[in-house]
């Protein structure tokens, strides 16, 4: 999905033709478009390194660093999931990017009665330290980066993430972990949340305030706009979601006194790569420079390096379709190219057989080997941001700035990010518009091949990732086992020491190290919370 | 159709919290003239069941993303059975693989409706079977 609305009269020929975003593409752009934004060059771009980064933010682009790339990885048992990481780093990924299972985001044990079904299905089950010890058993962590891509129990996650190093002998300042940990994007796009807003908020504040103090590699959050985007949000808004979303927890670190300089360079994005290239082209373009500008403006962010908008840029999840599956591993082919042209300093790309399965081995290898064929052969790494001082680009660049400004002035007239998740106003806009695009696709005002024009073809078989129903047994078993020989007495004690840390709003950082390394597990962890803060009500937005 | 109009629960059970597609199916089947219940996320089968009890609906729409909808949806029906709602219309959407669509209709789901499926065939085949409900005595 994600293309633009195209107007045509009757001899087909392209009328008129508007972004998803609402921006309307000419058909042509000459010097007479720059004139009229007012495009300075050293206003509006700068050269790639230099403020405000919108070409790029390393001066030589992939020239000095090749992409990273990190695929989705992970299912079942902890050993099938280290099998697939020692695979994938084999074949040459830099990083990983950790899947973990629904019950896991849930903060339920593997035993609990909503796990039913559901155990090692989207991801790995975790239950304990023990795990995450099978996990990443031969991994070198001082040297492979890892996203985790967990939220509602995040602050859990990064503990038993240090846990897992410290116990294998590195040391925490050796550490480079990612957690996703953007609850507000959950409860807009995806779903896993447990917490109500607030503590949810105050725990990602909790652990950005510790890594600044003791985790020097991580990066305590990954602001995606991804998920939104997927939910059905336009590009603009998708930034402009995304910033608002990041400004809400800038603002609570800030309210416990610490400068936002000292922290908001460990921000980290994850963004959505499909739909139309250009328009895709122009909004990482347009973030990059209004990320900069912004921090500089609302925070007094001066150091360089704090103002780079980092991250992932890939995916394209709801890009893919059912329909003609072999159609996607183009799709992706060019989302990757959209991703490079874009900068994105990582990525990650959807498989061909997402639609139906969680990927095979087989796919996941060949999102890979996309990306390696682009950087490898093709010649993107050539030069920095190929597509700057197109007439075309910087005029809709400029455009795509402005639309993004107009999303976030309608998000801070409903009173900021948190207010506008807690009564809905964010989710029902994009509900909206994910209707809304329904209907175009189905009436054909928006074309995707395969779906809505050129359906005749084949429909192949695909190979679909099996799911072992014993993975929940053996995964219980080992719970039981687990809790049976670990010392109660610590568990016990180390989760007292967090309930009471969670009731007196103090960082309960420290605390979920100790529960883990004392192999309490994520459930019980998880419902100490539950205990002491409630859980999350929607709001109606029908 | 005379009468009322047919009522949909609209539900998300387990765990999954992917409702795009729930939502969208929502505001079309609204549009269509019907009147649509949406659970909202996490919904225990037993919630489901006693919602759509409690509502009287005539039909349950369920959206499943996670690949467990074979395990939940057995679970559904049987809890549909003991509640003596076993005659109400249950239909389910969602990443879906073919291979399981059997599956799903032996278990007693009405209607499955993969990623892709066109509003106008969710609408009319609802439309088609409440009306065949409704008829029988």
């Amino acid at each position: 999905m994600g293309t633009a609305t195209y107007i045509r009269n009757e001899k087909d020929a392209i009328q008129e033709v508007i972004l998803e975003s609402g921006i309307r593409v000419n058909p042509f752009y000459g010097p007479e478009d720059l004139s009229r934004i007012g495009f300075d060059y050293s206003q509006d771009l700068g050269d790639p390194g230099k403020f405000p980064y919108t070409r790029s933010i390393h001066p030589l682009g992939y020239r000095s660093r090749n992409w990273t790339t990190r695929q989705y990885t992970g299912f079942g048992t902890p050993e099938e999931t280290n099998e697939r990481f020692k695979l994938m780093i084999g074949h040459g990924q830099t990083g990983l990017n950790v899947a973990f299972d629904l019950p896991t985001q849930m903060g339920y044990d593997s035993d609990h009665p909503m796990a039913e079904g559901e155990v090692g299905r989207v991801g790995m089950a975790v239950d304990s330290l023990r795990d995450f010890e099978t996990a990443f058993q031969g991994i070198a962590l001082d040297r492979i980066g890892a996203g985790l891509t967990i939220n509602a129990v995040a602050s859990v996650m990064l503990a038993m993430y240090q846990a897992v190093a410290e116990k294998a002998g590195y040391s925490r300042e050796a550490i480079s972990a990612t957690p996703q940990n953007d609850i507000l994007k959950e409860i807009v796009g995806r779903g896993a949340w447990i917490y109500p807003v607030e503590p949810s908020v105050r725990l990602i504040g909790d652990t950005i305030e510790y890594s600044m103090k003791e985790l020097p590699r991580c990066n305590p959050v990954s602001i995606a706009g991804y998920h939104i985007r997927e939910s059905g949000c336009t590009p603009a808004q998708e930034i402009s979601y995304a910033f608002t979303i990041a400004f809400a927890y800038i603002d609570e670190v800030v309210s416990r006194g610490y400068r936002a300089e000292d922290f908001v360079g460990r921000f980290t994005f994850n963004l959505n790569v499909f739909g139309n290239l250009w328009e895709t082209v122009a909004k990482f373009r347009a973030a990059r420079k209004l990320w900069a500008k912004l921090l500089r403006e609302r925070y007094g962010v001066e150091r360089e390096k704090s103002l780079f908008l980092r991250g992932i840029f890939g995916g394209g999840g709801s890009g893919m379709t059912k329909q003609q599956p072999e159609n996607n591993i183009v799709r992706g082919a060019y989302y990757a190219l959209a991703a490079a042209l874009s900068g994105a300093q990582t990525t990650a790309l959807c498989s061909f057989d997402e639609a139906y399965t969680i990927p095979t081995e087989r796919a996941a290898l060949l999102s890979l080997r996309t990306f390696q064929i682009l950087m490898d052969e093709i010649g993107l790494r050539d030069t920095v941001d190929p597509l700057g001082g197109s007439y075309f680009i910087e005029t809709i660049t400029r455009e795509m700035e402005d639309k993004i400004l107009e999303e976030m002035e309608k998000v801070e007239g409903a009173g900021g990010m948190i207010e506008a998740v807690s009564s809905g106003y964010v989710q029902r806009e994009v509900a909206r518009r994910a209707y809304e695009y329904e209907k175009k696709l189905q009436n054909g005002d928006v074309i995707k091949v395969g779906v809505n024009k050129y359906t005749e073809g084949v429909d192949m078989d695909v190979e679909l990732h099996e799911y072992n129903e014993q993975w929940a047994q053996l995964q219980i078993n080992r719970l039981k086992e687990l809790k049976a020989g670990r010392d109660g007495r610590s568990v016990d004690q180390t989760l007292k020491s967090l309930e009471k840390a969670a009731c007196e709003r103090k960082n309960v950082m420290p605390c979920l190290v100790d529960c883990c390394k004392a192999y309490a597990t994520v459930g019980e962890m998880a419902d100490v919370f539950r205990n002491v803060f409630g859980e999350y009500v929607e709001p109606s937005i029908f | 159709m005379a009468g009322r109009k047919i009522r949909v629960l609209l539900a998300k059970p387990g765990l999954d919290g992917h409702d795009r597609g729930a939502k969208v199916v929502a505001h079309a089947l609204r549009e269509a003239g019907m009147e649509v219940i949406y659970t909202g996320l996490h919904q225990p089968v037993e919630s489901i069941v006693s919602q759509a009890v409690q509502e009287d609906v005539d039909v349950i729409g369920l959206s499943i993303m996670s690949g467990a909808h074979v395990p939940i949806c057995r679970k559904l029906m049987k809890r549909m059975a003991d509640q003596g709602a076993g005659d109400k219309m249950v239909v389910v959407g969602g990443v879906i693989p073919a291979n399981d669509i059997d599956e799903l209709k032996k278990i007693g789901i009405r209607g499955v409706f993969p990623g892709g499926a066109q509003f106008s065939e969710i609408v009319q085949f609802i439309e088609r079977e409440a009306e065949g409900a409704r008829q029988q005595p």
